[in-house]
């Protein structure tokens, strides 16, 4: 019971990482019709620079989860504005290939400057060690990260159904032809969700900055998971993409403790067997059968 | 949302109609090519040489996918690694002659793609592309994981060269690629046919309006699955071949940065021209071939900005950007005559 718990919570704290960037990869394509490559690379370049800010400036992780996001956010804006603007209007592949040429060389880039070993990081003293929660011991900073991104997922819900931004970027991403017809400006909001998807995954890379190895390729198969998060979950679905992201962290962190060969095989039997008997996705809608 | 991203007609830039090329200028660019291909290594290194060959009929049944039918495959690797593999280990293990081998590989690769390509086939666009990327990822996790076949990280090495009772060693690369070049033609020449048979007639009525196709009866889903398993049968080919040039199999075969080496060979080259994946093959060859010997170890810098930079501007590729040039020309010949004769009877074929 105690051993399950345990996989249970660190199943939640690797989906954590998933469902936060899944949700901006979602966010994402919704709005701009593009399917980020790059989203694992931004995941990447948050834990990196969560850790050279320790290392250089020594903001702790207190700090980081509130400054990398910002400086992501301007990155974002930046690649949207010089690169992905200017194939918004062709076929989603090539924005697709775009993103993918920006991955290979934002990770040679780091590569070059950090080389390949693992940049070092400690989370601070307050989420180090274990608790014990009524004869249940786990590790803290899991907990905390799922709690922290329980709250960032539900702060995102908050502002999608509240507030008439949210409403305008659900508008966009479920009806964008309705929505312009409405007098929405929908193209007003392409820049700032890109720079908030960006700035999501870029979260994500720094709760998983203490947790995984911090090097250039950590983004590389996390990507490609996200893509079968998505796929899972329904990529139209913002609520689909946090959902799957939870649910394949813990079929990882099961498959890791019971099955440690097949641990990263199962996520994609899993995506096999979704597409197998809903094509859509969990929560998506059906597509048009093109 | 995701309708106008699935149902819109593609862009024409990237898929130009299957050209009506002169007859005469066909053989003439065919007898070009192949004397280029003879005389590849006299000039070229000979184990790059069969490189680029095998590289560029990769990039040409990746077009048959992306150019013809309308899907971007971005898990290819699976079918080129997984039938290097195979390849590899029949040579290895049984001594046959290895074009055996090799079509043993190839067959392996279209026996992987029927399930894959059902399952993929059900998600068109975008989508396509990211369950063929993870299904690659899984394929590659498989190869990483059964070491003992396929050696993991250390790859599978001592690949023999045996061609009918010929042994031929490490020196001999020159004799190897003239013995190997057949194989990856004949692949070339069966991607020309499937292209332009009736049945490549429907793949290219599908990419271009789907609905349609299905509206006049054809079962797109089953056409889809067919290209599908054809395009892994000659990725396959060529990845074999690869195997037994090189005389080892590494792991990097079955990872997607090789799946995205070869979509950057094809659009580079020019979507929907099959020439075009020869001409990016050649060069992405050479540029990496070049960059190595120079020591420069951060090849994935050029890659990636090569591949920025072609999306962004050069959308139709080298082969396509001529194609384009060379019928823009002769339309405005055509029309020039077409005024000057004012036959009103005189119809162009």
């Amino acid at each position: 019971m105690n051993a399950l718990l345990q996989y249970a919570v660190q199943g939640l704290a690797a989906g954590s990482f998933y469902a936060l960037a899944a949700l901006g990869l979602a966010i994402i394509f919704g709005v701009l019709g593009v399917v980020n490559f790059a989203h694992g690379a931004f995941y990447m370049l948050g834990a990196v620079t969560a850790a050279v800010l320790l290392d250089t400036l020594n903001l702790t992780l207190w700090w980081s989860l509130l400054v990398v996001p910002v400086l992501m956010f301007a990155f974002g804006v930046v690649v949207e504005r010089l690169f992905v603007q200017w194939l918004l209007r062709l076929d989603a592949l090539y924005n697709f290939l775009l993103t993918f040429g920006l991955t290979l060389v934002l990770v040679e880039l780091v590569k070059q400057k950090y080389g390949v070993s693992g940049l070092p990081y400690k989370p601070p003293k307050a989420l180090q060690g274990r608790v014990d929660l009524a004869g249940v011991v786990l590790p803290r900073y899991q907990l905390f990260v799922f709690l922290f991104s329980v709250a960032i997922c539900v702060l995102v819900w908050l502002v999608m159904t509240q507030t008439r931004v949210g409403m305008i970027v659900r508008a966009s991403t479920e009806k964008p032809e309705l929505a312009r017809a409405l007098g929405i400006n929908v193209g007003r909001w392409v820049t700032p969700v890109f720079g908030f998807g960006v700035a999501i995954a870029g979260l994500a890379g720094v709760l998983a900055a203490p947790f995984r190895a911090i090097t250039a390729d950590m983004g590389n198969n996390f990507a490609i998971i996200l893509f079968a998060v998505v796929v899972i979950g329904g990529l139209g679905s913002i609520v689909g993409a946090v959902v799957a992201g939870f649910l394949v962290g813990l079929v990882e962190a099961f498959g890791q403790a019971y099955a440690p060969t097949f641990a990263q095989i199962l996520i994609f039997v899993l995506m096999a067997l979704v597409i197998l008997v809903r094509p859509a996705g969990l929560f998506g809608r059906k597509e048009a059968t093109a | 949302m995701t309708q106008s991203t699935v149902t819109q007609a593609p862009v024409t830039e990237a898929h130009p109609p299957v050209a009506a090329t002169d007859p005469r200028l066909r053989w003439v660019l065919l007898a070009a090519g192949l004397v280029a291909a003879l005389a590849l290594p006299w000039f070229v290194y000979p184990p790059v040489a069969m490189d680029i060959v095998a590289m560029a009929l990769f990039a040409i049944a990746l077009d048959i996918l992306l150019g013809y039918t309308g899907l971007l495959s971005f898990g290819h690797a699976a079918f080129w690694g997984s039938s290097a593999y195979v390849t590899g280990l029949i040579a290895t293990h049984y001594g046959v002659p290895f074009p055996v081998a090799v079509i043993g590989g190839a067959l392996f690769a279209m026996v992987l793609a029927l399930p894959a390509g059902y399952l993929s086939v059900r998600r068109s666009g975008i989508y396509f592309a990211m369950v063929t990327l993870a299904f690659a990822q899984m394929v590659y996790f498989v190869g990483y994981r059964w070491s003992d076949l396929t050696g993991g990280e250390n790859g599978l090495q001592g690949v023999p060269r045996q061609f009918f009772g010929i042994d031929l060693v490490e020196t001999d690369s020159f004799y190897f690629y003239y013995a190997a070049l057949p194989i990856l033609l004949l692949g070339m020449w069966a991607a020309w046919r499937i292209v332009h048979s009736p049945f490549g007639r429907v793949l290219v009525s599908i990419r271009d309006n789907s609905q349609r196709a299905r509206a006049l009866g054809y079962e797109v889903d089953r056409y889809k699955v067919v290209a599908f398993v054809l395009s892994a049968g000659l990725t396959g080919l060529a990845g074999g071949v690869f195997a037994i040039n090189h005389g080892f199999v590494a792991l990097t075969e079955l990872h997607w940065s090789t799946s995205g080496e070869v979509v950057l060979m094809t659009v580079l080259g020019g979507i929907g021209t099959l020439w075009g994946g020869i001409l990016g093959a050649f060069l992405a060859v050479m540029l990496a071939d070049y960059l190595a010997s120079s020591g420069f170890d951060g090849i994935d810098l050029v890659t990636g900005s090569v591949f920025v930079l072609v999306v962004l501007l050069f959308r139709r590729g080298l082969w396509g950007t001529v194609r384009h040039q060379w019928l823009v020309w002769q339309q405005r010949r055509r029309s020039r005559r077409a005024s000057a004769s004012a036959d009103p009877t005189r119809r162009e074929p």
